[in-house]
């Protein structure tokens, strides 16, 4: 399957950043045509082309916006999700640090459509040179005239907020999200009400990732159709993947979805210096590992489902057969742990217990019994914590155990490290220490 | 130290951006530590003063997220990204490498109070690993020895290029366009590098195009 540059296809151009490099490939038409329509026609040409979210959810954008209900007196919000922290995913911040203008130029599209007449981008605070892109583009697209007052002549208004966070992976997650751009902790809400009927400040919302937005003014500009061109039935359009890990060339290739693995990774350069797969994650560490058997998969939302694993991000992450599967999986453990936010007591207890058993088998001391009382854990935290920040903690044992038991059972005597040299896994020759 | 008041009229400018106060508090908490170096007790007491609630609720806020620091960072804050794919790929000898260099640990000022060394959760870069950050910036790519090369040149005060940003200021210039992210330095260094042009560049060698509009313009499609 052939590469499709969309979102990506003038990356090249070094002022794209701008609004002038911008519009010179036709930036902000769309708005122009998206104006001259009513906001249901908009959200029924999202709705048309099958657009699903890019976040990881993969929950149909035109079918969110409509759940917004309408003429209902309060004031309705958007609110770009860019607070990209899942582990492995790295494309939201390429888009905005590259293109920022086709976020900008979706979010008023997006705005007018949901009748919002204030958005904010929340990114997350790691990334000033992301945060200070978008803010240049949004200062630019004010001066233009593409957000305030009566835009481009017409009743619409809108201003944007580009918003800071200040490091919390939960904060990803919606309605945590929504908590912290209220200014609190950012901890997940109750569902339902969900954010469509009482989100930000308690009124009709829609949070959306950054590539779904930055789909937007495609869409409108070349039609539902068009996008349909692209990938499957269940899962039309392009993705802009972003493939990290032992391959020759780590990096971002936009092609449609239902590309495979292998051509993905052919791409990509194949596994740096022609050594073996030893698994890949599609999408972020929150979605069950595969190994090199399932490499001619399609990538989309139904084949990964139907393979015990989610699309999440689209971002894989390649790993040879130099890296312990007992290492990767407890170093993400740590690191879900970290980021509970504490609330719920399945997350909070489930990946304090887990990890301290995963470190044991970690440093060679593992306990059999411990190898299946971590998915008897696992059990205990998915489906019932409190957000899908628990279930994703459950997700990398479990699968990882099912192809690589063995090396569990060897760390019960014989440490990761040991097992595996740490050298040899490093991207850099003849590691110093 | 004191905050002063045109530090609370700032403040009240991050504010008035929002339909509701409240909502300022994150970036109000990066401009504390951007004029405190840390977000001190002073700083906690303004902006509760500002937002007008107490200032258990504000610190309430400021324990919750890790970018918000109880002690004085120093002059830079340093990041070295220990997750999984970042840490297995080298992230883990970049911070031994470091936490020499610097005599510190994890979430700690280096001996002579000029440096914070963290061991960082994702940062968003996977496809540059190993990643490091100087004041929140991108240090792509790097190994234990230009890791350290990257400390000693600021140490010395040399000038320091992000590898995907601006040259590198401080962590106060950091926590301040976090504040008021339109800093006046989007059009500085490099946002757009080989790696983000992967799949770019093979397109174009190759000729391969996205579709055009069905049926209204001639098709470039297959390739």
């Amino acid at each position: 399957m052939t590469l499709t540059p969309v979102i990506t296809e003038h990356w090249d151009s070094p002022d794209l950043y701008t609004i002038d490099g911008y519009r010179r490939f036709g930036g902000y038409g769309a708005l122009a045509s998206a104006l001259k329509q009513d906001p249901d026609a908009i959200i029924q040409t999202v709705k048309d082309s099958g657009l699903r979210g890019r976040g990881g959810a993969g929950f149909p954008t035109g079918m969110k916006w409509g759940f917004v209900p309408q003429n209902d007196g309060k004031p309705h919000y958007l609110v770009v999700n860019a607070d990209e922290s899942e582990p492995g995913a790295c494309k939201d911040i390429p888009i905005m640090m590259a293109n920022p203008h086709a976020l900008v130029e979706g979010v008023i599209i997006a705005s007018y459509a949901i009748r919002a007449s204030h958005a904010f981008i929340y990114i997350r605070g790691e990334v000033p040179n992301a945060l200070r892109k978008v803010a240049n583009a949004v200062e630019q697209a004010r001066a233009a005239g593409f957000i305030g007052s009566n835009i481009l002549g017409t009743d619409f208004s809108l201003d944007i907020v580009v918003h800071s966070g200040a490091g919390a992976y939960i904060c990803g997650e919606e309605t945590a999200l929504l908590d912290s751009l209220e200014g609190y902790r950012g901890q997940p809400r109750l569902k339902p009400p969900f954010p469509a009927v009482a989100g930000l400040y308690a009124s009709p919302t829609v949070i959306n990732n950054v590539e779904t937005i930055a789909n937007i003014p495609y869409i409108i500009e070349r039609g539902a159709a068009w996008l349909r061109q692209f990938g499957t039935e269940k899962s039309p359009g392009f993705k802009v993947f972003a493939v990290s890990g032992h391959v020759n060339r780590p990096g971002i290739y936009e092609a449609p979805l239902g590309i495979t693995m292998r051509e993905l990774l052919d791409y990509a350069g194949g596994m740096r210096d022609g050594r073996k797969l030893k698994f890949w994650i599609p999408g972020g560490s929150s979605v069950p590992m595969l190994i090199e058997e399932h490499l001619d998969l399609p990538l989309t939302y139904e084949d990964m489902a139907g393979a015990g694993t989610m699309l999440g991000t689209g971002t894989p992450m390649m790993f040879d057969e130099t890296v312990s599967v007992v290492k990767a999986v407890t170093r993400w453990l740590e690191f879900y742990k970290h980021e509970s936010c504490g609330k719920c007591t399945p997350c909070r207890e489930g990946t304090y217990w887990i990890t301290g058993m995963l470190e044991r088998f970690e440093h060679g001391h593992g306990q059999e019994a411990d190898v299946d009382k971590i998915v008897h854990v696992c059990t205990q935290i998915a489906g019932r914590s409190f957000c899908a920040l628990g279930d994703a903690a459950a997700t990398p044992y479990p699968a990882a155990l099912k192809y690589f038991r063995d090396e569990f059972l060897a760390a019960t005597h014989t440490s990761a490290d040991e097992q595996f040299d740490p050298v040899a896994s490093y991207l850099f020759a003849g590691a110093a220490r | 130290m004191a905050i002063s008041e045109a530090v609370r009229d700032e403040m009240r400018q991050i504010v008035a951006l929002y339909p509701q106060s409240r909502s300022a508090l994150l970036p109000m908490l990066h401009l504390v530590q951007s004029v405190e170096g840390d977000v001190s007790v002073d700083g906690i007491n303004a902006c509760a003063e500002v937002l007008g609630i107490t200032s258990a609720e504000v610190t309430a806020v400021s324990t919750f997220y890790t970018m918000y620091k109880r002690q004085k960072v120093g002059k830079h804050h340093i990041g070295v990204c220990i997750n999984t794919l970042c840490g297995l790929l080298g992230g883990d000898a970049v911070y031994a490498a470091l936490a020499e260099r610097l005599g510190t640990t994890h979430d700690s000022p280096s001996a002579d109070s000029q440096f914070w060394l963290e061991r960082i959760e994702c940062q968003a870069a996977c496809t540059h690993a190993p990643v490091m950050t100087v004041d929140w910036e991108f240090m792509d790519d790097v190994t234990p020895a230009s890791a350290v090369d990257v400390i000693d040149r600021l140490a010395n005060g040399e000038v320091v290029q992000s590898t995907r940003g601006p040259v590198i200021r401080d962590f106060s210039a950091t926590e301040r366009t976090l504040a008021f992210p339109n800093d006046g330095l989007a059009d500085e260094g490099v946002s757009v590098d080989d790696k983000m042009l992967a799949g770019l560049r093979i397109a174009k060698e190759r000729g391969m195009t996205a579709p055009g509009i069905p049926a209204a313009q001639p098709s470039q499609t297959e390739a």
